[in-house]
């Protein structure tokens, strides 16, 4: 019986114990006890025992059944000699699972008089539209077809058992319905545990990032040290053809870094100071009928996709500058169609939104007071700004450009469409270089076996990056909390 | 005081005025301020210009070229041996191009004969017309051997001169339209024969080699996929994450540790998710590739933090008077949040959760790493079939040489911008007819 089925029929068994539930709770209240909770509760409290356990069982079956198959196989699987013609023993297992899996397409008629060689098998399995490597050997069919009795039977005994444990938790949830019984406080302690649940998501994610990255990373850093992939200067990582072994490519981390960074300098310069001065106008001149029309606008920019971003850079803008260089020089043009210049600025444009609703926030959270003290000394308007709210504002400025600055360095899809593919160190922003996110995408899209060093060395870019951006953000989120301290 | 007599007023000797820089200030001030408004000039022309070319470029996508021929489903073209009662597969495999080209070559007056002319036809009708005759047939078997009007998809060159986007001024060996062409394109404009209709086959079509039949059917359903699970997941999620943190959480270790994880998941990099997404999901729990259901599961980790702070934002919007009313009531502190508080933070939690979901339908990079670059040309039955999703679509065509591919991708940025645009007014919307300030 298939999980899906027995989690519907558990379901429904949860739905018929709520309706009787609420009955029963219902019925005995005659108006001689004071109920202590309304009917419903005793009705979602005969639902949740009634599934909860039984869900959780099934959950644990599963696991367990799984793992006790795989040990079976191997322990049925012949000893391993030397002229095994099967490279390893997990590939040997796994083999044999997807032989199962494909066994179990077959009706009973064949199943009954299965063939006992694969070349026989093979057509039999073809027709039914299962394809299966051609290095299944023939001493697999009878253990995977073992494998398969096996399997169902326990699967019976975990669905049987489920259903029982369904059943007898909505039994025990009716034994307690009474005037006085505290089903409500019950209902809504579970309640509080699925609460407390969804929030520990987030933890669960950031391990799962973390965890995930750093597995694939130490197996990367068996094959090349990592000496050579933080200090090294070359990046060529030499897609090697499956199984020739022999050619080592190198993998420099330091080409890329300087990219990433050369690229979000150049957009930080962009849009810091526009962003700044957008949000300083908004907030000091601006009228607020102006206000209501820009601020919007200037939103807008933010929803716009990055990828729309870099086909605007790549298709319009990278070849505009190219023809413009070109007729400046009279000849050759001297910014290259991908560049340095083109991805940064494009990418700062993008960034403005994000530093002028930062900056914003922090501008409006200057006291009051210090502003009209400042006014009624005489200053003018941009003298307070200047000489006043902006010392005052500076350290949460300082935090938004940190967060701004790890959204350049995180950024993808501008830089892999107008950054350029080659990993260069050069200090001309009119040529490409490439950044880390460039190469993660480069590495991983495109069909390679996935135990190569040339595509776990994306996992160790990708927990660079995380671990760079994680500096920076918690650096700002705490300056930006300081800050807004001070003012409250 | 206007009235009082000016020779009555002190008389007093005009003191030369002190220089204390105020044409000076004056003049930074007025600087001041023009460097906002250029400041923020810059950032609106920069808007301006993106979409002004972006449409520019994308609008002629929506409309496609087509030639209405009568075609006669000749049975010597398409079953010569007349097996098709015994032999289904004869009616698939059938020349069906050369009944387009006969009924052209009749439609032009070009005698059958004239083997260099007809040549010279090659590549004027859009091999998706072979797809389009076989529809045809296979609905209709008795279509066989009668005469009707078919509109066939012409090539996307010839769409492309039809548009007028081809430079007729180079010379005829360098552009990909031949003079004769041209000829006979006029001559079919003249009749009425060639015409742009509505191109439905961009919102259709799923990936194909060639422009004219290619279009976002698969990359549309695949983000509606994925914008479900989004919110089937993410919604409940992070409305309960923030219900506890808000409302239950006590003040410790272990709720700072939370906040600081969801503050800094907000800002952590789109391509960091995809990665766990390959390697958790794909790799490790044996998930399928390419599929909805994984990229859903991708864009609601990402999205999570974006709901769980504007969630939060509104539960905290409302006024705590709400909250001890409603205990003074004899209310649990359950029957509190979900009677009372949640019913009145739902405009705020579903403007945040639009938004959350419009940034989920234009993030790309992590899709890119599940597989999402995919060809898939069939429609996804389930959210676990390969598919591909609408800036992924974009993506890959930015990566085609033709250049009616940059016109369908500007055309389908067009369509990804209407729709955020879409999702962006209703929260707007929403916010400025719900939202109650206390």
């Amino acid at each position: 019986m298939s999980s899906l089925l027995v989690l519907a029929i558990v379901v429904a068994i949860g739905l018929v114990a709520f309706f009787i539930g609420r009955q029963r709770a219902a019925a005995q209240d005659d108006g001689r006890v004071k109920p202590h909770s309304r009917a419903h509760y005793h009705g979602w409290w005969a639902f949740l025992l009634a599934v909860l356990p039984a869900l959780l069982l099934l959950a644990a079956w599963n696991i367990g059944s799984s793992i006790y198959l795989d040990r079976h196989i191997h322990a049925a699987l012949p000893e391993r000699t030397a002229d095994s013609k099967v490279a390893s023993e997990a590939l040997d297992v796994s083999l044999v699972k997807s032989l199962a899996k494909g066994l179990r397409q077959l009706d009973a008629g064949t199943l009954a008089a299965l063939p006992a060689t694969f070349a026989e098998l093979q057509p039999l399995l073809a027709a039914k539209g299962v394809a299966l490597a051609s290095d299944t050997q023939d001493y697999m069919i009878p253990i995977a077809a073992e494998a398969n009795t096996v399997q169902s039977r326990l699967s019976l005994i975990g669905a049987a058992v489920t259903l029982v444990l369904s059943i007898a938790g909505a039994l025990y949830a009716f034994r307690q319905i009474a005037p006085r019984a505290r089903a409500r406080n019950n209902v809504e302690r579970l309640m509080l545990w699925g609460l407390l649940a969804a929030s520990t998501i987030a933890i669960l994610t950031t391990v799962g990032i973390v965890l995930s990255m750093l597995f694939q990373t130490i197996t990367f850093f068996e094959s090349v040290s990592p000496m050579s992939f933080f200090f090294g200067t070359v990046w060529d990582p030499r897609f090697a053809a499956a199984g020739s072994g022999g050619s080592q490519g190198q993998f420099g981390l330091i080409p890329l870094l300087a990219g990433t960074l050369y690229i979000a300098a150049v957009a930080l310069l962009v849009a810091v100071p526009v962003g700044l001065m957008s949000a300083v106008y908004m907030s000091e001149y601006a009228t607020p009928r102006v206000r209501s029309v820009v601020k919007p606008a200037l939103e807008l920019l933010a929803g716009i996709p990055t990828i729309v971003y870099g086909i605007f850079a790549v298709v319009t803008l990278g070849p505009f500058l190219r023809d413009l260089s070109a007729a400046l020089t009279g000849g050759s043009p001297f910014i290259q169609g991908q560049s340095i210049f083109t991805a940064g600025l494009v990418m700062g444009v993008m960034l403005i939104p994000v530093v002028s609703s930062l900056s914003d926030d922090i501008i409006t959270a200057v006291p009051r007071a210090m502003r009209d003290g400042s006014l009624g000394l005489g200053a003018t308007r941009s003298e307070t700004i200047k000489r006043v709210i902006l010392p005052a504002a500076l350290p949460g400025i300082v935090g938004a450009i940190l967060l701004t600055a790890s959204r350049a360095i995180g950024e993808t899809m501008i830089v892999v469409l107008a950054a350029g593919v080659a990993a260069n160190l050069t200090i001309n922003p009119f040529e490409a270089m490439t950044t880390i996110t460039v190469k993660i995408v480069n590495q991983l899209t495109g069909d390679l076996e996935f135990n190569s060093p040339q595509t776990l060395v994306a996992f160790a870019l990708g927990l660079t990056l995380f671990a760079l951006t994680l500096v920076m953000n918690i650096v700002a989120l705490y300056i930006v909390r300081k800050y807004r301290e001070q003012y409250e | 005081m206007t009235d009082i007599p000016m020779d009555t007023m002190v008389r007093v000797a005009a003191h030369p005025r002190r220089d204390i820089g105020l044409k000076a200030r004056y003049a930074a001030e007025r600087r001041f301020r023009i460097y906002g408004v250029v400041a923020i000039s810059v950032g609106l022309a920069f808007l301006a210009i993106m979409l002004v070319t972006i449409v520019s470029k994308g609008y002629t996508a929506f409309w496609q070229t087509t030639v209405s021929l009568p075609i006669t489903f000749d049975e010597k073209v398409i079953d010569p041996a007349n097996k098709r009662g015994t032999d289904p597969s004869v009616l698939i495999k059938a020349n069906y191009p050369k009944l387009a080209e006969n009924a052209l070559i009749a439609k032009l007056g070009i005698s059958p004969d004239n083997k260099p002319m007809i040549q010279k036809l090659k590549g004027f009708l859009s091999e998706g017309a072979r797809v389009q005759l076989r529809d045809i047939v296979a609905a209709n078997p008795s279509v066989i051997g009668t005469t009707r009007d078919v509109n066939i998809l012409a090539a996307a060159n010839l769409d492309s001169a039809f548009k007028g986007q081809i430079d007729l001024g180079v010379e005829e060996a360098r552009r990909k339209v031949s003079d004769q062409q041209i000829a006979w394109m006029n001559k079919l404009k003249a009749d009425g024969a060639m015409a742009e209709h509505f191109n439905t086959g961009l919102f259709t079509y799923g990936a194909s080699s060639r422009p004219e039949t290619s279009g976002m059917g698969v990359a549309i359903i695949g983000s509606f996929y994925m914008m479900v699970i989004v919110l089937l997941l993410a919604l409940p999620i992070g409305v309960a994450a923030s219900i506890y943190l808000e409302e239950f959480a006590k003040k410790n270790r272990f709720t700072d540790l939370i906040e600081v994880n969801i503050n800094n998941l907000a800002a952590v990099p789109s391509i960091v998710f995809g990665l766990l997404g390959l390697a958790v999901f794909i790799n490790f729990l044996g998930m399928p590739r390419s599929a909805a259901f994984v990229g859903g599961l991708v864009l609601t980790l990402m999205t999570l933090p974006t709901i769980i702070i504007a969630t939060r934002a509104a539960l905290a919007a409302v006024p705590p008077s709400i909250r001890s009313a409603a205990l003074g009531l004899g209310a649990s502190k359950m029957q509190m949040v979900f009677q009372h508080i949640l019913p009145l933070a739902a405009p705020g939690i579903l403007t945040g959760t639009i938004i959350g979901l419009a940034r989920a339908l234009g993030e790309t990079a992590p899709l890119l790493l599940i597989g999402m670059v995919a060809f898939v040309a069939d429609y996804p039955k389930t959210p676990f079939d390969p598919a591909t999703a609408l800036p992924v679509q974009i993506y890959m065509w930015a990566n085609e040489a033709e250049r009616a591919f940059v016109e369908r991708m500007s055309g389908a940025i067009i369509i990804l911008l209407v729709f955020l645009m879409a999702m962006n007014i209703t929260a707007i919307v929403l916010r400025r007819r719900f939202e109650r300030r206390w």
